[in-house]
């Protein structure tokens, strides 16, 4: 598997720290509340389409958001966590 | 049929043609009293139990594909008690002493070997860590014993002791660990069950649990809906999907584990040997197959087969701690889908549907568990209330912060 970093371009799968489901990014206001046990814990899991958070650890050092799929590990977008929003990176691919 | 040395003798003699089929092929009844959902070990460990420990036998064991054909028959089948913490620690060990009276309790030769656990340390460090993991296993009723690396020596001389890296200091002996053949495990337990009464439906795919008032009603199924008092889930990787039919979200992350065979060769490896350093473990099977795996492809995934990544580590660890596997083939790999929790230990408990339970989050370590597993889930779902020795396995701890953090590594999902 290799993914797209939106800065370094195509990089093996190694130099990559995977962070899980990219809602742990979504983080509640201050203070305890059941919000933080969604967000620590709880995880919709899905067989399917994902979109989670990998760390480019022996690159950039960019926090990337992946939409994966888990079944087929077809890789469908990449974006830097930084930009939410914005449009995919050019030339992502499975 | 009761299997004896009498009956193979018989059979041996007469052309093996009185062998009977082990289970029945039952269409689903309308309702049950209990359903599992999953008919892996631990769905069908719980059928058994329910069975024989509280005389429940109106019971409807449904598999989406075939009897074991998920993790139970395809894992490396160790079987060991060498936990730390209480609440796994008591768990465990009431798993261990069920395997040891197992092929007596099911009439069927599940091929428990008692070989002896290895657990090689590499630095004062670790096998401080060791000592006092080996006091605790001990203080449990278990056994351990410190050896230093004169006494791993002795044991499994076939070892690099002088390895660069991480030179071996010694290991912790667990003599009562071993391995046991994981799909004789599957048949004993479904067997069991049949012969009780159960029913056991294979490709019968639950697709929807049906809720009322807060109580659980029933499944729907691809074979049609079936009603049932209680339900259990016992789905392991797969748990996401059915819990979220009953409108939960799970502490789970399914991920990915390899494991490695190759060809059959002659008796070489004794025991089973762990090298946590490398993150890897070997065995060898009764077959000969050379069994061996390493730690989780770390990333959600149901794709059932692992990368590259982790198999090259997996034989670089493999080679740098036994040089002399080298020129062994690899047959065949697999990638298992297994339920990872935050902190590394299983869930055995109520939901907050009534009559709804679940049994789940096993990580990399189900296999072990089956007997403890389907003994305490048939326990909770005949009585309401936890058995004893699983009461810490709760559903809510992660957000109570009653933690089973085995490991030390905190509590999230990309540290276990």
């Amino acid at each position: 598997m290799r993914l797209n970093c939106p800065l370094c371009g195509d990089r093996d799968l190694r130099e990559f720290t995977y962070y899980g489901a990219s809602v742990y990014a979504d983080r509640p206001g201050e203070g305890w509340s059941d919000a933080w046990d969604d967000l620590l814990h709880l995880r919709d899991n899905p067989a399917g389409e994902t979109t989670d958070l990998w760390y480019h650890e022996l690159g950039c050092s960019a926090w990337i958001e992946v939409s994966r799929n888990t079944v087929t590990h077809a890789i469908s977008a990449t974006r830097l966590l930084a930009g939410r929003g914005k449009a995919p990176a050019k030339g992502a691919k499975a | 049929m009761r299997y004896s040395g009498l009956s193979v003798l018989k059979e041996g003699l007469f052309g093996n043609k009185g062998w009977k089929p082990v289970w029945r092929e039952p269409e689903p009844k309308a309702e049950y009293d209990i359903i599992i959902i999953g008919g892996g070990g631990h769905g069908l460990a719980t059928a058994y139990y329910l069975a024989k420990n509280h005389g429940l036998t109106n019971i409807a064991v449904l598999e989406k594909g075939y009897l074991g054909g998920g993790n139970v028959g395809r894992n490396t089948t160790i079987v060991r008690a060498n936990y730390f913490l209480q609440g796994n620690s008591e768990f465990y060990s009431h798993s261990l002493k069920l395997w040891e009276g197992l092929e007596r309790d099911l009439n069927y030769n599940v091929m428990h070997s008692q070989r002896g656990i290895i657990n090689l340390f590499h630095s004062d460090g670790q096998r401080d860590a060791f000592a006092r993991r080996g006091n605790a296993m001990v203080n449990q009723g278990d056994d351990a014993e410190l050896l230093d690396r004169e006494g791993v020596r002795r044991l499994v001389p076939y070892l690099d002791f002088e390895q660069t890296r991480f030179p071996i200091y010694g290991g912790l002996y667990h003599r009562r660990g071993g391995t046991a053949r994981h799909d004789a495990v599957a048949w004993g337990f479904a067997r069991g069950a049949d012969m009780r009464g159960v029913d056991l439906i294979q490709n019968c795919e639950v697709t929807g649990i049906d809720i009322s008032d807060g109580r659980v009603t029933g499944v729907q199924t691809m074979r049609g809906p079936i009603r049932a008092k209680k339900v259990g889930i016992i789905a392991a990787g797969r748990s996401g999907q059915v819990a979220a039919m009953a409108g939960m979200r799970l502490p789970i992350e399914s991920h990915i584990l390899q494991a490695f065979v190759t060809e059959g060769l002659k008796p070489v490896i004794d025991h089973v040997v762990t090298y946590g350093m490398g993150h890897f473990y070997i065995s060898q099977s009764d077959k000969g197959g050379l069994v061996f795996g390493g730690d989780l492809d770390f990333y959600a995934s149901y794709a059932a087969r692992g990368n590259l990544p982790m198999l090259e580590h997996v034989m670089e660890a493999g080679m740098t701690l036994m040089p002399m596997i080298g020129k062994a083939k690899i047959l065949r790999s697999w990638g298992g889908i297994v339920d990872m929790t935050p902190d590394g230990s299983p869930i055995i408990d109520r939901t907050d549907v009534g009559g709804l339970y679940i049994d789940c989050g096993w990580n990399y370590g189900g296999f072990k568990a089956t007997p403890a597993s389907g003994w305490c889930m048939a326990h909770l779902m005949a009585t309401g209330e936890p058995h004893e020795v699983a009461r810490h396995f709760r559903l809510d701890r992660f957000r109570t912060g009653h933690l089973l953090d085995e490991e030390g590594t905190g509590s999230q999902h990309n540290t276990h």
